[in-house]
């Protein structure tokens, strides 16, 4: 629950200016000694963000660059993601798969942590403690821990083998850091806001769906980011959920397409496929940076 | 836990309206967080007391229950000839990568703290990483350590040196994935704590003529130490059930030298032995420990903090 305060403070770490600091320093040598006085400072820090950079950019260069072995021998060209389209069932299938959890995962969540975030904010009703800690105990329980007997638990219900079942899992993980951060969101909204539509005879209903969901909105786009986000990327619960190769998601079948063939891995494959699992991921960072930052914090239990 | 319970003090002034309407709003209440319940109890309490079940049962993967055997499961877990090894690599790995995250963390924040146009660049830079799945980086280093196709090829066949082919070698290997994984998302959460000590503060700490580094010492850390608890707690948490990173970088080698607690888990139950009543059992002992060693955590943080 300490979380709360460094929750609200996030966005401010990324955007106030906190220059003051270095402005007052009482010394103030001239402009072209300070220049100079930065450089090691420049190289330093420019080095490091080409150290965090370059992984990325290489795998993107090479996955179009020539390699004997791959699907790309000579020439520029896209080959290594002809190679990946056409591995087994068909990339589209993989990609189709992992957008259908993805975006179930994202609805599940949103609907179940935006009803959840509002019973926890607004009502009072026998159980409601008990049932918030029982959410984020959630995150006190190893992945591995739970998905062993969920893979028991749907195969007796009809949803062995599935992408629905998969969904449902995956849900029930973002459930700790997505009700957390509704009903923080819901609480930062004064109550007069809802009882003002209560009065002018609205239901509980009424005023959730017309008056708090647009005020939760920022809320509401932060869950739905790292739900989306955490289905796209995970690959242990399909690990153990999924067997069938035509219901594999995307990072399943990337890693499982390295060493089909005879055993020698096709490397560039393996970067056409890194891409096409990371680009989504990194564009919606860049347009979602600062929800992505605010979320970051609280949805880090997991670590 | 009391809250729910008592009444609020004034329902003794009008006792039968005030109740039915309360006892309203408490139906209302539950029908909100009604879905929120069936997830946690279908998908969390129920699987939590079938782990339970199946750690004391035969359970093979495919024959299904085939009823008690109690504790023969945790007999076999503990006996496994890979139990105490992966025990010892999780717990160096887990040591390993905390100080380095958490080091390099507050590092990198202190580098970008000041609002420069810059900084927010570095920022932004180190942070990208974190936008990937943990298996997508994996994949995406898994290439760039290879012998044949990574950058470092020519260089790795001229030295005669391998990243993944030793075991001190696939261990640091996978440090450095973790680290340029990991690094922007503790170094964002080092700004958050670094963001709550006072201007004031140094600017006394200045007057008083204290250097960097005595500032440093006596004014960041111990004012920061909240802020390093939590990241701590975070990165023991996640690193004592490191998976998917050894899971595709090394599959547990070389020489078995990598394999995770988790892992173990993983390949009880549905690589080889098939035996789901051994994994769960193993997935226990998990459980307990994680749980054990939090608590002692967060006393020996609260403990420190009352000092």
């Amino acid at each position: 629950m300490s979380l709360t305060k460094p929750t609200a403070t996030l966005t401010e770490a990324m955007t106030v200016p906190k220059g003051e600091r270095e402005r007052r320093s009482p010394r103030h040598p001239s402009r072209a000694a300070s220049i100079a006085g930065r450089m090691p400072f420049w190289v330093f820090t420019g080095a490091l963000a080409i150290v965090f950079l370059y992984p990325l950019v290489w795998t993107a260069i090479s996955s179009v660059a020539p390699l004997a072995g791959t699907g790309q021998t000579d020439g520029w060209g896209f080959g290594n993601y002809v190679t990946l389209a056409n591995y087994q069932a068909g990339v589209w299938v993989y990609l189709g798969n992992s957008l259908f959890v993805s975006l179930l995962t994202v609805i599940l969540t949103l609907v179940v942590s935006m009803l959840g975030g509002y019973a926890f904010a607004r009502f009072k009703f026998p159980g409601k403690n008990l049932l918030f800690l029982g959410t984020l105990a959630i995150l006190m329980v190893p992945y591995a821990t739970l998905l062993i007997p969920l893979y028991v638990l749907l195969a007796s219900v009809g949803l062995a083998n599935s992408l629905v079942g998969v969904a449902l899992v995956l849900t029930m993980f973002q459930l700790p850091f997505s009700t957390f951060m509704m009903r923080i969101s819901f609480e930062s909204i004064p109550r007069e806001l809802d009882e003002a539509a209560m009065v002018d005879g609205c239901s509980s209903w009424t005023a959730l769906w017309r008056v708090l969901v647009p005020a939760v909105k920022p809320g509401l786009i932060t869950v739905g980011l790292f739900a989306f986000l955490a289905a796209w990327n995970d690959f242990m619960a399909p690990l153990i959920l999924i067997s069938d190769t035509n219901r594999m998601t995307l990072p399943l079948a990337v890693s499982n397409l390295r060493g089909q063939v005879q055993g020698v891995v096709d490397y560039g494959a393996t970067e056409a496929g890194v891409v096409v699992l990371a680009v989504p991921c990194i564009l919606l960072f860049l347009v979602l940076q600062r929800h992505y930052v605010r979320g970051f914090m609280s949805g880090a239990f997991k670590g | 836990m009391t809250t729910a319970t008592t009444p609020p003090p004034a329902a003794a002034i009008a006792p039968r309206r005030r109740r039915s309407v309360s006892r309203r709003r408490a139906g209302t209440g539950w029908a909100y967080a009604a879905p929120t319940a069936l997830f946690v109890v279908a998908l969390f309490v129920l699987p939590l007391l079938l782990v339970l079940q199946m750690s004391g049962s035969d359970w093979p993967l495919l024959a299904g229950n085939q009823g008690w055997n109690a504790p023969e499961n945790y007999v076999d877990a503990t006996q496994n000839r890979f139990f105490w090894d992966s025990i010892w690599f999780t717990l160096k790995y887990t040591v390993l990568a905390t100080v380095l995250l958490i080091g390099l963390g507050l590092g990198l924040a202190l580098l970008v703290q000041e609002s420069t146009r810059w900084k927010g660049v570095l920022r932004t830079a180190f942070l990208v990483p974190s936008a990937l799945g943990l298996a997508s980086a994996s994949l995406l280093f898994y290439v760039l350590y290879s012998p044949y196709a990574g950058p470092f090829a020519d260089l790795m066949s001229s030295w005669g040196i391998t990243f993944l082919g030793t075991p001190e070698g696939a261990l640091w290997s996978t440090l450095f994935l973790i680290v340029w994984r990991y690094a922007g998302f503790y170094m964002l959460l080092m700004l958050v704590g670094l963001q709550g000590i006072s201007d004031d503060v140094y600017e006394a700490a200045r007057i008083d003529g204290a250097s960097r580094w005595q500032i440093f010492r006596s004014i960041t850390i111990p004012l920061l130490r909240p802020t390093l608890a939590l990241t701590t707690v975070l990165c023991v948490t996640g690193s004592l059930l490191a998976f998917e990173q050894f899971y595709i970088l090394t599959k547990g080698g070389p020489d078995n030298s990598t394999i995770t607690v988790v892992q173990l888990i993983y390949n009880m139950a549905f690589q080889g032995q098939n035996d789901l009543g051994v994994a769960a059992a193993l997935s226990v002992i998990v459980l307990l420990a994680l749980v054990v060693i939090n608590i002692v955590q967060l006393r020996t943080f609260n403990r420190s903090e009352e000092d």
